[in-house]
C-alpha cells in the first residue's frame, strides 16, 4: 500500500512562560519525535491517555498547529512549511473531525451553512449546486435533506456527529483525521456512527487517523494501531498483533485495564501506580519505565530509543525496562 | 431487610412546557456489602434517581412526585431538610462524575475533607484535620500531610477522584452512591479507582450504587444490575444472569452494540436504530417502541407494560414485542 500521510521525527514543543518578563522558562514537549505513516485506504488507530499528545499530533498533521520540528508529508509533498496559499488545495484532501459536535458546529449557523462552508472556502459551485450537494451529503450520512434548514441544537449528539461527518466528506477528501469521534456518544449511537464511518471508508476509499482512548473501539475500526505515551510512540503494529501479542509494557498495561463486558471473565489487571507525568521536563530515557520505577529504567537513559521492527510491521520502542529487547 | 428500598419512585421537573417525568415508577433495593449497577444512556433517569435518594434535586423545578425511598428504618421521601443533612455525608456518601466541578477550587483539600467530620462527628478542627489525613492515606494519596494544604487544581484527575471518595467515605457511610465515578478518567486510572472502591467495600461493608453507561465496568464490579430506559427500569437481574440471559430487547441491543475485543475487526456493529426521544415525546406504553426492530401495535404504545419477576431475582418490563418470554 502506498503511504498517504507520513510524519517524520515530528516535534511540537510549546514554550512555558514565566517570570516577570514572561521569558520561556521551559518547554512542554507535547509531541516529541514521532514518526508514523498512514497508508491509502487504511485506518490507523492512535491510542493514549489524556495528555499524551495525541490530539496535538493530529492538529500538527493538518497544520492547525505549526510543528516546531520534523516534517509532515502528504501525497508525497512536504507540507511542513508550505505557504497558506499552496496548502489550501491540499486541505481539500485532508479533513478533520472533532470530538464534541456541540462545540465544533457553530450554533448560529444552519446545518446547511455549516456543511456548505467548505464549498464557500474553496469556491466550489454556485448557490444552487451547493444546496443540492448539501442535500446529497446529508442523505449520505443518514439525515434527511430537510435538515439543512435547521440548527445544530435541534439534533441529538449522534445526529450532530453525522453533521460533522458530512462537513468532513464534503470535498471528497482522501483522508480524515478523527479526534475522539465517538467518545461523547451513547453506546447505542456510537455503534451507528462507527458503522457509518466504516461504510464511507469503503465507498469513498478514505483513510482515517482514528484518535481515541477506548481500546475496544479502536481495535474494531483500525487496521493498525499506534500506542502513544508522553509525546512518543511506544508501539505500532497490526491491530490484531497489538492486542494479541503486545511487546511494550505500557501497551500490556493499557490492554489489561480495559473492562471486559462479561462477568464470567476473571482477569488480573496489572495496576499501574500513579498518573501520566507532566510533559514539561519529562523524565529522561523511557518515560514509562520511569513511571513504573523499573529497576532497568536507568539503562534506557542515553539509549537510542527510536522504534525497532521486531516482526514485520511490528515496531516497538526498544527500552530495556519495558520490553524484552 | 434491604438497606435501601426504592418503591414506585416518580420524579419530575416543572418546565415552561409543562411537567416532565424523568423517573417514572422505579423499583429496586440494595443490600449491605453488595453493589447495584444502574446502567442506561444519557437521559434515562439514572442520575435523577440518585439525586432523588439524596434529595439533591435542583429546586424548585425538580421534585419527587410519588413513591417511597426506605433507608434503614427511615422514609426519605418525606424527610425534613434537617434529617437529610444528617443522612447525607454521614449515612449516605456520594461521588460525582467530574471531580473538578464537585470540588471547591478555592478551598484547600484538607478543609473540604474535614467538613464532613466537623459536620457529623463533633470533632475539633485539629482532630478533623488528622482524620482527613488518615482517610486521604486510605484512598491512596501519597504524602497526604502535604496534600491537605494543596488546592484541587494541583492534583491530577485520578487524585481528585480519590479526594472525592475520601470525602464520601470519611464517616463510614452505609451506602455509597457513585454517579459515573470513572467516566472522566483514563482506563489505567479507572482500574485503580474501581479497585479502590471494591477494597474499601470489603473493609467497611457498605452498599454501593454504581451509575454508569459502561457495561464493562458493570460486569467487573456489580452484583446486581438494573437497566433503565426513558425513566423506567426495563430489566433487573443479577450480573451473571443479565449478561448471559438478557430478556428485554433494549438490554439485548445494548449488549450487542458494544465493540468487544473478541469480535471480528472492521465488521458492521449491530446497532439500535434511531435516537432516544426526548422525555416529553416518550410514548406512554413501551418506551422502547420507537426504536425496537419489531413494530409495536397501538396497545403496546399506549399502555404501560407490566413489570414482573420472570424468575427469582430477574425482573422484566413485559412488553409483548420487546419480551418474548
Amino acid at each position: 500500500m502506498k503511504p498517504l500521510l507520513s510524519v517524520e521525527n515530528l516535534k511540537m514543543h510549546f514554550p512555558v512562560k514565566g517570570g516577570v518578563f514572561l521569558r520561556s522558562v521551559a518547554s512542554c514537549k507535547a509531541v516529541d519525535g514521532v514518526s508514523l505513516t498512514v497508508h491509502e485506504g487504511e485506518t490507523l488507530g492512535l491510542v493514549g491517555e489524556s495528555g499524551c499528545g495525541k490530539s496535538t499530533l493530529g492538529k500538527c498533521m493538518v497544520r492547525l498547529l505549526e510543528p516546531t520540528g520534523g516534517r509532515v508529508e502528504f501525497e508525497g509533498a512536504d507540507i511542513t512549511h508550505m505557504k497558506r496559499s499552496d496548502l489550501l488545495p491540499r486541505r481539500r484532501e485532508l479533513q478533520m473531525m472533532f470530538q464534541d459536535p456541540a462545540e465544533s458546529l457553530n450554533p448560529r449557523h444552519t446545518v446547511g451553512e455549516i456543511v456548505s462552508e467548505p464549498f464557500v472556502i474553496h469556491g466550489i459551485g454556485d448557490r444552487q449546486e451547493r444546496v443540492e450537494r448539501v442535500g446529497e451529503l446529508l442523505e449520505k450520512v443518514g439525515l434527511s435533506a430537510s435538515a439543512a434548514d435547521r440548527f445544530p441544537f435541534e439534533f441529538s449528539g449522534g445526529q450532530r456527529q453525522r453533521i460533522g461527518i458530512a462537513r468532513a466528506i464534503a470535498l471528497n477528501p482522501r483522508m480524515i483525521i478523527c479526534d475522539e469521534p465517538v467518545s461523547a456518544l451513547d453506546v447505542s449511537v456510537q455503534s451507528q456512527v462507527l458503522n457509518l464511518m466504516m461504510d464511507l471508508q469503503s465507498d469513498l476509499g478514505l483513510s482515517y487517523l482514528f484518535i481515541a482512548h477506548d481500546l475496544a473501539v479502536v481495535r474494531h475500526v483500525s487496521n493498525r494501531v499506534a500506542i502513544m505515551y508522553l509525546g512518543k510512540i511506544m508501539e505500532v503494529a497490526d491491530a490484531d498483533a497489538i492486542y494479541e501479542n503486545p511487546r511494550h509494557a505500557y501497551t500490556k498495561a493499557l490492554i489489561s485495564a480495559i473492562p471486559i463486558p462479561d462477568p464470567k471473565v476473571q482477569k488480573e489487571p496489572q495496576f499501574l501506580e500513579g498518573d501520566v507525568p507532566s510533559p514539561i521536563n519529562p523524565p529522561e530515557g523511557c518515560a514509562f519505565g520511569h513511571r513504573t520505577a523499573h529497576a532497568d529504567w536507568e539503562k534506557s537513559i542515553g539509549m537510542d530509543l527510536s522504534l525497532r521492527e521486531v516482526e514485520p510491521g511490528h515496531w516497538v520502542q526498544p527500552c530495556p525496562c519495558c520490553t524484552d529487547l | 431487610m434491604p438497606l435501601l428500598e426504592v418503591t414506585d419512585l416518580q420524579t419530575g421537573f416543572e418546565t415552561d412546557s409543562g411537567r416532565v417525568v424523568a423517573v417514572d415508577g422505579v423499583n429496586f433495593s440494595v443490600e449491605r456489602n453488595k453493589t447495584l449497577g444502574i446502567v442506561g444512556e444519557s437521559g434515562c433517569g439514572k442520575s435523577v434517581t440518585a439525586l432523588s435518594i439524596m434529595q439533591l434535586l435542583p429546586r424548585p423545578a425538580g421534585h419527587i412526585l410519588g413513591g417511597s425511598i426506605q433507608f434503614k428504618d427511615r422514609e426519605l421521601v418525606e424527610a425534613t431538610p434537617e434529617v437529610m443533612v444528617d443522612v447525607r455525608g454521614d449515612e449516605i456518601g456520594m461521588i460525582f462524575q467530574e471531580p473538578m466541578t464537585a470540588l471547591n477550587p478555592v478551598q484547600k483539600i484538607g478543609r473540604q475533607v474535614s467538613e464532613v467530620f466537623l459536620l457529623h462527628k463533633e470533632m475539633s478542627k485539629a482532630e478533623a484535620r488528622a482524620a482527613s489525613i488518615d482517610i486521604l492515606e486510605k484512598v491512596g494519596i501519597p504524602s497526604p500531610e502535604v496534600r491537605v494544604d494543596e488546592y484541587p487544581h494541583q492534583l491530577s484527575g485520578g487524585m481528585r477522584q480519590r479526594v472525592m471518595i475520601a470525602m464520601a467515605l470519611g464517616c463510614k457511610p452505609d451506602l455509597l452512591i457513585a454517579d459515573e465515578p470513572t467516566t472522566a478518567l483514563d482506563v489505567t486510572v479507572q482500574a485503580q479507582i474501581l479497585k479502590l472502591m471494591s477494597d474499601l467495600q470489603a473493609e467497611m461493608g457498605m452498599a454501593i450504587i454504581l451509575i454508569t453507561h459502561d457495561l464493562g465496568v458493570i460486569a467487573e464490579t456489580c452484583d446486581e444490575v438494573v437497566v433503565m430506559y426513558g425513566g423506567r427500569i426495563v430489566e433487573r437481574a443479577s450480573v451473571e444472569e443479565l449478561f448471559e440471559n438478557p430478556q428485554h430487547a433494549y438490554t439485548k441491543g445494548l449488549l450487542r452494540s458494544i465493540p468487544r475485543l473478541d469480535r471480528e475487526r472492521k465488521t458492521k456493529l449491530p446497532t439500535i436504530e434511531g435516537n432516544v426521544p426526548s422525555l416529553d415525546k416518550m410514548p406512554e406504553g413501551c418506551r422502547f417502541s420507537t426504536r425496537a426492530d419489531v413494530e409495536h401495535d397501538e396497545a403496546a404504545i399506549t399502555q404501560r407494560p407490566p413489570y414482573e419477576e420472570i424468575s427469582p431475582g430477574h425482573w422484566v418490563e413485559k412488553c409483548p414485542f420487546c419480551y418474548q418470554g
